[in-house]
Parts: C-alpha cells; structure tokens; sequence
C-alpha cells in the first residue's frame, strides 16, 4: 500500500495546474500578439502568425491535454491517491 | 444495423470498437449505394431523402434501443462511457448546426480576425480539463447545480445555477432546432415550420426513453457521421487541385494565391481597397483589445457552459474524465483546423473568377442556386437569375466586382461540393452532417435544461421523496415540455433570439465561472461570498449586454465618461437624437429612431468592447465579489473543506452518493 500524501499531492497538483495555465496563456493570447511579426515567416506557403492561430495553437492545446492527463495521473499515483 | 443487445449494456460496451466500426463501414457503403443510385439517374430529391431519414431513423434507433428506467442511467449513462467515445459524443455535443455551417463562411468573411473562433472554441477545453471536469467527475454530481448546492449551503445556491443554466442554454438549444429546420427545408423542400417539428420529432427520439445514456451514443454515432460529412469534400477538393487530400496542409498555397489575387483584384478596379480585408492581415474587424476578449470569453464559456461540462460526468472514472477532455478536443480540432482550409479554398475559387473578369452575363449556375434562397447577392438584390442581376447592376457594373457580392455565411460549407463540380450525393452528405451536428447539440441542451428542472426544482426543491420511477416520468415529462417551447419559438424565426446565441457564453462564463472553479481551489470560498459574486458578476454582464443592446441610447449617455467614441462620433450622436426628437410622429420618427438607435449601439460601451466578450467585465466582479465577500465572513464548515480535500482527490466514493443509480463507481 502506497503512503497517502495529501498535502504533497495538492501542492504538487496545483504546480502542474499553473504550469498548464502559463502555457493556456502563452498558445491562447500571447504570441498572438506578434502576428505581424511573425508573418514575415513563411512555412508551406502560411505566414506564420496566420499559422498559429489557425493550427499551431489549436495542436498545442491537443498536446498539452494528454500531457496533462498523463502526468496529473503519474501525480496521483506517486502520492497514493489514484484510483485503483 | 441490427443490434440484438441493449445499447449501453455490458454486451454493447465490450464490443463498442466494433459496432462503431460496423457502423461507419455501414454509412461509407450508404453513401456508395446512393452514389450509385444517383449515376443511375435518381432525382437529387429522393437521394436528399435517403439521407435525412435514413440517418435520423438510425439515430432514433439507438435512442430507442438505450431506453432505461434507472436514474443514474437516465442521468450520467450509468457512469460507464469510455473516454475516447465521451471524447466523441462530447464533440458532436459541442459543434452546432452553426460550426458547422456557418464557422467557415465566418473565415471567409473576417480572414485572420475570424480565427478567435477557432481559438476560443477550442482552448477552453485546456480550462475544462485542468480547472473542472475531473473535480466534477469525483463529485460524482448528477447536474452542475448538484455541486453549487452541496459546495455552498443548499437550496439558493442550487437556484440560481440553474437561473444561468437556463439562461444561457434556452437561446442556444432555440438555435439549434431552428437550424434543423432551416437544413430540413433545404434539402427536403419541406415548409420551414413543419421542418422545425419534424426535427423536433428526430430530437426527441433520441433523448426522451435513454436520457444521457441514450443521447451519449447517438451523439457518438452522430459525431461520425458529422465529421465524414465535413472532411470528405474538402479532401476531394484538395487531391482536385494539389495532389494531396491533406486541406489541412495545402492550403497554405490557397492563402498565398488569395494575397496576390487581392492585389490584383485591386489593381483591376475589381475590388476596392478600402472595404477589401485582406485574409492574412490581423485586427480589421476587431481591434485587438476585442479580437482577445473575444478569445477569453469564448475559452471561459466552454468551461462554463453546463451541457459540456455534465458529459463528463459519465466516464468510469476520474482518470477518464481527464484523458476524455484531450479527446474531445482532439475530435473537434479535427473540424475545427479544416474550417480554414474549407474558407481559404472558397475564396480562391470566388477571388479566381473575379479577377478574371467576369461579365455579368455569363455568371456560373451556382451563383443563381444559392441567389435564389437568399444567400447571395449582387449589387444589393437577391441574385436570382441573369436578368435580375441585369437589372441590379445597371449603370453599375458591367463585370463581377468583389464590392458587388454579398455572400451568407452558411454557403461556403453547403456551396463547396457544387463549387468544385462534385456529384449530388456529397451535397446530400454534407446536409447529412449538418444535421448530425444540430440534432446532437439540441438533445444535449434540451438534456441540461430538463435535468436542471426535474431533478435541481423537482426533486431536490419540490419533492425529495419522489419515487424513481415519477422522477423519471417528470424529466421526460419536462424534456417534451421544453422541447416543443423550444421549437415553437424557432418556428417564428426570431431574428434576436439567434444573435442572442453568441451571448451563452458570457452569460455562463460571469454566471458559473468563478463559484465554480474557487469552490475547487480556493477552500476559503463560502456561501454568502459564492451567492453574491454568482448575483453580481451575472448581473453586470446581463447588464452590459442588455444595455448596449437594447437601451443603447440611455447606456450611453450614462457612461459616455467610459466609452470610446471619437468626437466626430459623439457628434452625430447629438445631431441623430436631435434629428429623432423633432421628426414628426409616425414612419418618420420611427426611421429616425432606427438610425439614432443603431448609432447609439456603435458607441454604447465600457472601453469599447463589444457586447460579446461582456463576461469581460462580469468574470473579475464575480472572481473580486466572492474573494472579498469570503475573506469578511466566516469559513466554510469542517464539513464543507473535508470535502474540497476528498474531491481534491481522485481515490475514494463519489462525495454525493449515486442514490438508486445502477451503475456505482465504474472501474474496469
């Protein structure tokens, strides 16, 4: 039987969820306030401020929630409080 | 597709790999067979017919087949959906009849701004997933008023989450139905409102017997089809053009063509550069402040809106819930991230023919098909055929001119199939699709709404010793009830109540948002500060929203010392009331007031943002309300903060127990 840790868990829990957080921002809003910079890029024929906004983001979000719920679960079961 | 076992029991869980399967082999060999069908010479009619109902009797099967007399099937599918089929049913609960119409016109017309849809409609599953939904899931909650009732002192609580449930579901699921209505009579040549009650009919087929659980594999079914339906055209399109059926990819060239044509175009004389935005080029329609507001409230309304967020009560386990999230929005990315390539296509084809100079005379046919039914225009005038163009555009033009062409949003989808010269069947599948996504978003609505009634007013405020079996009786009861008012309001095409659609999300957002995640995070929040910051953080977006909207021209006169307007605009302001107050009574002050009026909303605002992104203001009143509201009054109860900690932590019961509910906590 694993030692329950709730305190670390929670503390452990809500570093992951400001992490998760900084990035949400960061794809959401920050660099898309560089799109006239970053459309002087141009990769397959998309600038790469349009790029970002129409794809690139959208797959970062897709990303980083199996990120997430694989390392929230690796958490869980460190800290012994998964299920099962 | 025959199913000799109950859909949703065990027999159908341990084969769902292959029964979907079956049933997406089953539609690709419909669509071949009607495809055939059509070569042999079958009007379009009967083939649009196959598709409607073909699809809708499927879906009414699987709802039919999922009928259950338990509560906890009725209101979480007995808490045994597999998270990559939550992830699907979530998707097809989530993208409406107007995704999927109508997002990519949008990105057709706004270019670049239009893409905060996109974003918004997508990265607040990043919020759902880190913020809510595995906390909810371990609550183990029938409703999201559920929570707001045991996390902040009972019965108030719980009424005014289902007040903003309502509210901001009722337009949405109005919309819905009346997008059923508007493709039903499209395609089946029905009358509009005998459209409208004939998908009512396809609506509650599948929600009524099953509740949740039938409506979770309708939905899933629904997905499917919705997604083949959207993929499919433009894949076709972009194997046409460049060779490699991935849109997704080759667009790219799509959008460096569009660049040069507008330069071109411009060059020509057959475009104005001052009303011509260019696709790539960001903020001209919103300036930035509201081209992000826009994103922020979109994000925190997914996050809030009550009919996604019940989906996740259904998985076996918290740990699904949270991998559920990813996979519902890996399936909506997977719409989502198309709808560019569909509306940059769109416009190369449209910018194409106008730059190579067009006369009026030789038009291709399917300008006059959608002309027909309203949805384009030249020169102001339906474009319903050669001479009516003719007669529009006298002493105009005499070419296709960019200015001249109004085109609807809802033709880029619907228009493609024909645009790229593909047979009859594909227009049929993608009104098949279309279909698919407003049935499944209207079931889910009307599901929230009638659960939010029979078992928060009901059960829990009404009568707590009502039997199983009446309870389940009342939500049915409640579920035809909404529907038909739902339907009934759809049927006179209320022109406000489906721009009021964009309003859901700042309505939930103010109202859910912030009671909800610092119920989770924040132990500190009580009940006095939770009611208070629900009440004024819904209250100042119901606020801006109704004020800048409706009482424009007394929202601005009061916050003019807020507002953005330029002098030049306060000016005319002042000249349009003074015009207004000394037009003789009758159609003269009535125009008068229209243009006043109209004038008064563009300058109505705090700061200058717009009334969609109102939970701008509503989000930090109720976030302040509750922090302040909680740190002057007493904590919560031992007995509330052990149980933040027990959902804090996925191991252990659900916090409510699953009363009567046939499926406990699932586990494999």
């Amino acid at each position: 039987m694993q030692q329950v840790n709730a305190e670390r868990h929670w503390s452990r829990t809500s570093a992951l969820m400001w992490i998760m957080l900084i990035l949400w921002a960061t794809f959401s809003f920050f660099i898309h306030m560089f799109v006239e910079q970053l459309n002087t890029i141009t990769i397959l024929g998309f600038p790469l401020g349009f790029y970002m906004a129409a794809q690139g983001s959208l797959l970062a979000f897709v990303i980083m929630l199996f990120i997430f719920a694989k390392r929230q679960d690796t958490i869980d079961r460190q800290e012994g409080v998964a299920e099962d | 597709m025959a199913k000799e076992y109950t859909v949703g029991g065990r027999g159908f869980l341990d084969n769902l790999g292959k029964i979907y399967a079956i049933y997406t082999g089953g539609f690709f060999g419909f669509v071949i067979v009607l495809g055939i069908l059509e070569q042999l010479g079958v009007p379009n009619r009967y083939i649009g017919y196959g598709f409607v109902f073909l699809t809708i009797a499927v879906y009414a099967a699987i709802g039919i087949l999922s009928r259950t007399s338990e509560v906890g099937e009725y209101y979480v599918a007995g808490r045994s959906v597999p998270s990559v089929y939550n992830g699907m049913a979530t998707g097809a609960d989530w993208m409406s009849g107007a995704s999927f119409v109508g997002m990519a016109g949008t990105l057709f017309l706004l270019g670049y701004d239009g893409l905060a849809f996109v974003l918004g409609w997508t990265g607040g599953y990043v919020l759902v997933a880190v913020l809510i939904a595995p906390f909810l899931r371990k609550f183990g909650a029938y409703t999201v008023p559920d929570f707001f009732s045991e996390r902040y002192g009972g019965a108030f609580a719980r009424l005014l989450a289902v007040i903003v449930l309502i509210s901001c579901s009722f337009t949405y699921v109005v919309a819905q139905i009346y997008a059923t209505g508007l493709i039903a009579s499209r395609f089946l040549d029905l009358d509009f409102q005998v459209a409208v009650y004939a998908g009512l009919v396809g609506i509650l087929l599948c929600s009524m017997l099953g509740g949740m659980k039938a409506v979770t594999w309708t939905q899933v079914a629904q997905y499917i089809v919705l997604i083949v339906a959207y993929l499919l055209p433009v894949v076709i399109l972009s194997a046409k053009k460049y060779g490699i059926p991935v849109p997704q990819l080759t667009y790219g060239q799509a959008i460096q063509d569009i660049t040069n044509l507008e330069q071109s175009m411009i060059s020509k004389g057959l475009a104005d550069a001052k009303t011509l935005k260019p696709h790539i080029k960001p903020f001209t329609t919103y300036d930035p402040l509201n081209f992000f507001a826009l994103i922020f409230c979109l994000m925190v309304g997914t996050a809030s809106l009550p009919h996604i967020l019940m989906r996740y009560f259904t998985t076996p386990s918290v740990r699904e819930a949270r991998s559920s999230v990813a996979w519902s929005l890996f399936f909506i990315f997977l719409l989502y991230f198309t709808a560019p390539a569909y509306a940059a296509f769109s416009k190369l084809e449209v910018y194409s023919l106008i730059n190579k100079g067009t006369n009026l005379t030789d038009l291709p046919q399917w300008i006059y098909t959608y002309g027909k039914i309203g949805l384009i225009k030249l020169c102001g005038k339906d474009a319903v055929d050669a001479a009516a163009v003719a007669a529009a555009c006298a002493g105009k033009a005499t070419q296709l001119r960019l200015q001249d062409l109004t085109i609807n949003t809802d033709v880029i989808v619907l228009s493609t199939p024909e645009i790229a010269g593909m047979p009859y069947v594909i227009a049929g599948l993608v009104a098949a699709g279309g279909l698919a996504a407003a049935l499944s978003t209207a079931d889910g609505l009307l599901l929230a709404i009638a659960n939010a009634l029979s078992h928060d007013i009901y059960y829990k405020l009404v009568d707590p010793n009502a039997p199983t079996a009446r309870r389940l009786i009342v939500s049915r009861i409640f579920l035809l009830v909404v529907a038909v008012v739902a339907a009934y309001v759809a049927s006179t095409k209320p022109a406000d109540i489906l721009s009021m659609v964009a309003w859901a999300f700042s309505l939930a957002a103010a109202g859910i948002f912030p009671a909800l995640t610092l119920g989770v995070w924040w132990k500190r929040a009580n009940t006095p500060g939770a009611v208070l910051g629900m009440i004024l953080g819904f209250g100042t977006t119901l606020y801006y929203l109704v004020g800048t909207r409706y009482f424009a021209p007394s929202f601005y006169e009061m916050w003019s010392w807020l507002g953005t307007a330029t002098p030049a605009a306060a000016q005319k302001y002042a000249d349009l009331k003074a015009a207004w107050m000394a037009a003789a009574p009758g159609d003269a002050q009535a125009a008068a007031w229209k243009a006043f009026d109209t004038h008064a909303q563009s300058v109505a605002s705090w700061w200058g943002v717009k009334n969609i992104s109102a939970a701008l203001f509503g989000l930090p009143v109720g976030f302040l309300t509750i922090i302040i509201v909680s740190l002057l009054t007493p904590a919560p109860s031992r007995r509330v903060q052990d149980m933040v900690d027990a959902t804090r932590r996925p191991a252990g019961d659900l916090i409510m127990a699953d009363k009567g509910a046939g499926g406990m906590v699932g586990g494999h």
